[in-house]
């Protein structure tokens, strides 16, 4: 080939290049911008999803209250709990109903309203809690008989709702649940600073309740904690101990090969078997077969630990594979049995990407709500659990109860609950994430 | 598991050598004697002499597949007590394949097998029941890459007389460290950092910490998978000093793919070809009068 030739060739190349090099940045500019309008529109959606669950829910955190002077009576209370006071016998005597004190109360804050049915539409003003918070108030004061008080009792939903704005007092008095009156009294209150808005410490101290201003997610949160305990201590243990032994122990030959890909892809396939299933087995199994309690955390955490299992093994299995094989090889040389090997350098080796799994499987388990209604884990429980067979709801049901509920006050009560779980889920997997990092930066 | 106890004299595998092949000899002798020399289309090899005075590594008859790979074929090589055994030969002739056999490294290899006879000091370390802990205990290993345990640099040493139970009490574990540390030279250099990681020494460093480690359990051999390849030349001329020192109690089989290496370090020499041992002889006449046309082109430079 003559160099004039060469010449002629290498232009026509670098004119080529330079031709394909327009295509080729064009492609890579559609291909950028294409990813960035995935990403905005993800974060756009997350952004509007997070703004109407704050919007709907903020206002479940604070609790219209109305200030009420109470006398401290010279008699003992009712306790409703103890009502006939055989706790304190001494208290028998005349024993007075708070709920007696709050309309003494009342009847001196509007002295005008003498009609049983304006007394009777008065007393709604309050939540049927007020004559209890009055109780306590006064129990807790421990003042001496005659002393006045001035105790914040907690107002009824509907005048919680009226002074959050969520009830629109201009339409016809019969479409809404406060009547003229209602309003006009709410207004006077609010006037004489009765009424005023307080942290809703109800919603993180009391069990579900028919009654908006009383409903709380202590019981749901119990539940779930008690259930996610068990699931930890069974899904972590015996999950890891699996993937170490599909990893490094179970026999890989010609005739085991097939029945480790068997148990691989059976995993794999737990891993995405619809969480309902597993409320099916837990049911047939827990329940039905071993005659262990219903609604009961011990069988939400054991289902929810089925649940989770393949998750934990599926990671833990990624994690063991991602140590280098030449400390393998360095551990093995040097005479380590298989289990030294394993323990003193795979595992430690392997533990932010195992703890990471883990973590991951176990705010999957806390969110997961279907197969707890399988097992009947959807009651409408008032108490708060106190062990592992206590009957329980959990935290994603609760959300699906008080969804359900036709009671307009729950909305922004359900939306409080759904901030709460995801704040749960956030620190979990913000957890996951520093530990990851801490560990890989101490290795 | 491979079936450690296949001794095949000649080793008569059908995948062996191809189809034409006669001149397989079987006879089935005492291993000592056994087949030493097979005929293949290179002609009668190994050339050169596959014995040694006082051996104390015999390597009969040895096959290695990696499935149906078949990596090593029918070697049969001696190694002495205390003398350095450079394995040379283009990539993938089963130089590493080899000395992976001696410690029953390619146990924990995926469908490999091992057939034929090795003993270490009259030993058949293939033998039912013989745990390879203890066989590792006696001959080390040091790889081609560095590798540091991610722990401090005592750590790494200690382990192996940790795991063996050779240190009675911490003042003897401390001196097992500091003299391990002081034959591989490098307890000048980490004296002070004996607590940081083994993996934030240089690159040389690591090497040698892997030395120390190998040597902290007191093998009888060590077998060093291109141990410089990683290393730059200043690094590599201190691991050769190192290799020459340790000579003097260790056997040492040493693969590398630097002739001068080979030349500066070892005593005899050992060509692989193919999975085939082609030639073994005294280090100086492998380099000046190489018997075998393969053993020549490739020191020559014309394959490899």
């Amino acid at each position: 080939m003559s160099s004039v030739d060469r010449q002629q060739r290498s232009r026509t190349a670098r004119r080529r290049v330079r031709a394909s090099l327009a295509r080729r940045r064009r492609r890579e500019r559609l291909f950028r911008a294409a990813g960035l309008l995935a990403t905005a529109a993800g974060l756009a959606f997350l952004g509007m999803f997070f703004a109407s669950l704050i919007a709907k829910g903020a206002s479940a955190f604070v609790q219209t209250h109305v200030l009420l002077d109470v006398e401290t009576p010279v008699a003992a209370l009712i306790d409703p709990v103890d009502p006939v006071g055989q706790a304190d016998p001494i208290d028998l005597i005349d024993p007075v109903d708070p709920d007696a004190l709050v309309n003494d109360s009342l009847r001196e804050l509007f002295p005008l309203v003498t009609s049983r049915n304006d007394r009777r539409q008065l007393a709604r003003l309050l939540s049927i809690d007020a004559g209890e918070s009055v109780r306590r108030a006064l129990v807790a004061a421990g003042a001496e008989a005659g002393t006045r008080l001035s105790i914040w009792v907690p107002a009824a939903a509907t005048v919680d709702m009226l002074s959050k704005g969520q009830l629109d007092p201009d339409v016809e008095e019969r479409l809404r649940p406060l009547s003229d009156v209602q309003i006009a009294w709410v207004a006077q209150l609010k006037g004489e600073g009765r009424l005023k808005k307080r942290f809703n410490s109800a919603l993180f101290t009391n069990g579900d309740s028919r009654e908006p201003e009383l409903a709380g997610i202590r019981g749901a949160l119990m539940g779930s904690f008690y259930m996610l305990l068990v699931t930890m201590a069974l899904a972590f243990p015996i999950g890891v101990a699996a993937a170490v032994y599909l990893e490094e122990f179970a026999p890989r030959n010609r005739w085991s090969a097939p029945f480790g890909r068997l148990i691989e892809v059976n995993i794999n396939n737990l891993a995405a078997v619809p969480s309902i299933v597993f409320g099916l087995l837990g049911l047939a199994v827990f329940i039905d077969w071993l005659a262990l309690p219903r609604s009961a955390p011990l069988v939400g955490g054991l289902v929810l630990s089925l649940l989770t299992l393949p998750v934990i093994i599926i990671a833990s299995r990624a994690a063991i594979q991602s140590v280098s094989p030449s400390i393998r090889e360095a551990a093995l040389a040097l005479g380590a049995s298989r289990m030294q090997m394993v323990f003193h350098h795979i595992l430690p080796q392997a533990l932010p990407g195992v703890l990471t799994g883990t973590i991951i499987g176990m705010s999957r388990a806390l969110g997961e709500t279907a197969p707890l209604l399988m097992i009947g884990m959807v009651a409408f429980i008032v108490d708060i659990p106190g062990g592992f067979t206590d009957p329980a709801t959990a935290l994603p049901v609760q959300i699906y109860l008080w969804a359900d509920t036709p009671e307009p006050a729950f909305a922004e009560r359900t939306s409080a609950a759904i901030l709460v779980l995801l704040g749960f889920l956030l620190v979990m997997n913000l957890a996951a994430v520093v530990i990851r990092q801490r560990m890989e930066n101490k290795v | 598991m491979n079936d450690p106890n296949v001794i095949e004299p000649g080793g008569v595998e059908a995948s062996a050598d191809g189809p034409g092949d006669p001149g397989r000899r079987s006879d089935t002798v005492s291993p000592r004697s056994a087949v030493a020399e097979q005929i293949t289309e290179f002609g009668r090899i190994p050339v050169g002499n596959v014995r040694c005075e006082d051996p104390f590594i015999i390597a009969e008859n040895v096959n290695a597949y990696y499935g149906d790979i078949h990596a090593i074929r029918n070697v049969t090589l001696e190694i002495a007590k205390s003398e350095v055994i450079a394995l040379i030969g283009p990539s993938g002739c089963g130089k590493t394949t080899f000395i992976r056999c001696l410690n029953r490294m390619n146990d924990s290899v995926e469908h490999a097998r091992v057939t034929g006879r090795i003993t270490l000091d009259g030993q058949d370390i293939y033998e039912r029941g013989l745990d390879p802990v203890v066989l590792r205990a006696r001959i080390g290993m040091v790889f081609q890459k560095p590798n540091p345990f991610p722990k401090s640099v005592y750590d790494n040493v200690a382990y192996g007389p940790r795991i063996h139970g050779l240190a009675a009490d911490r003042a003897e574990l401390d001196d097992i460290v500091h003299g391990s540390l002081e034959r591989a030279g490098l307890l000048k250099e980490v004296k002070d950092r004996l607590d940081e990681p083994g993996t934030e020494l240089s690159g040389g460093q690591q090497q040698r910490l892997c030395i120390a480690r190998t040597i902290a359990v007191n093998p009888e051999v060590i077998l060093m998978d291109e141990p410089c390849s990683a290393l730059d030349p200043i690094a590599t001329a201190r691991i050769e000093d190192l290799i020459d020192e340790l000579a003097e109690d260790y056997a040492i089989v040493i693969v590398t793919h630097s002739m001068q290496q080979a030349a500066r370090v070892s005593r005899r020499v050992a060509y692989f070809h193919l999975g085939m041992l082609v030639e073994v002889d005294e280090t100086d006449r492998i380099f000046t009068n190489p018997q075998h046309k393969l053993t020549e082109d490739y020191i020559t430079g014309r394959i490899g």
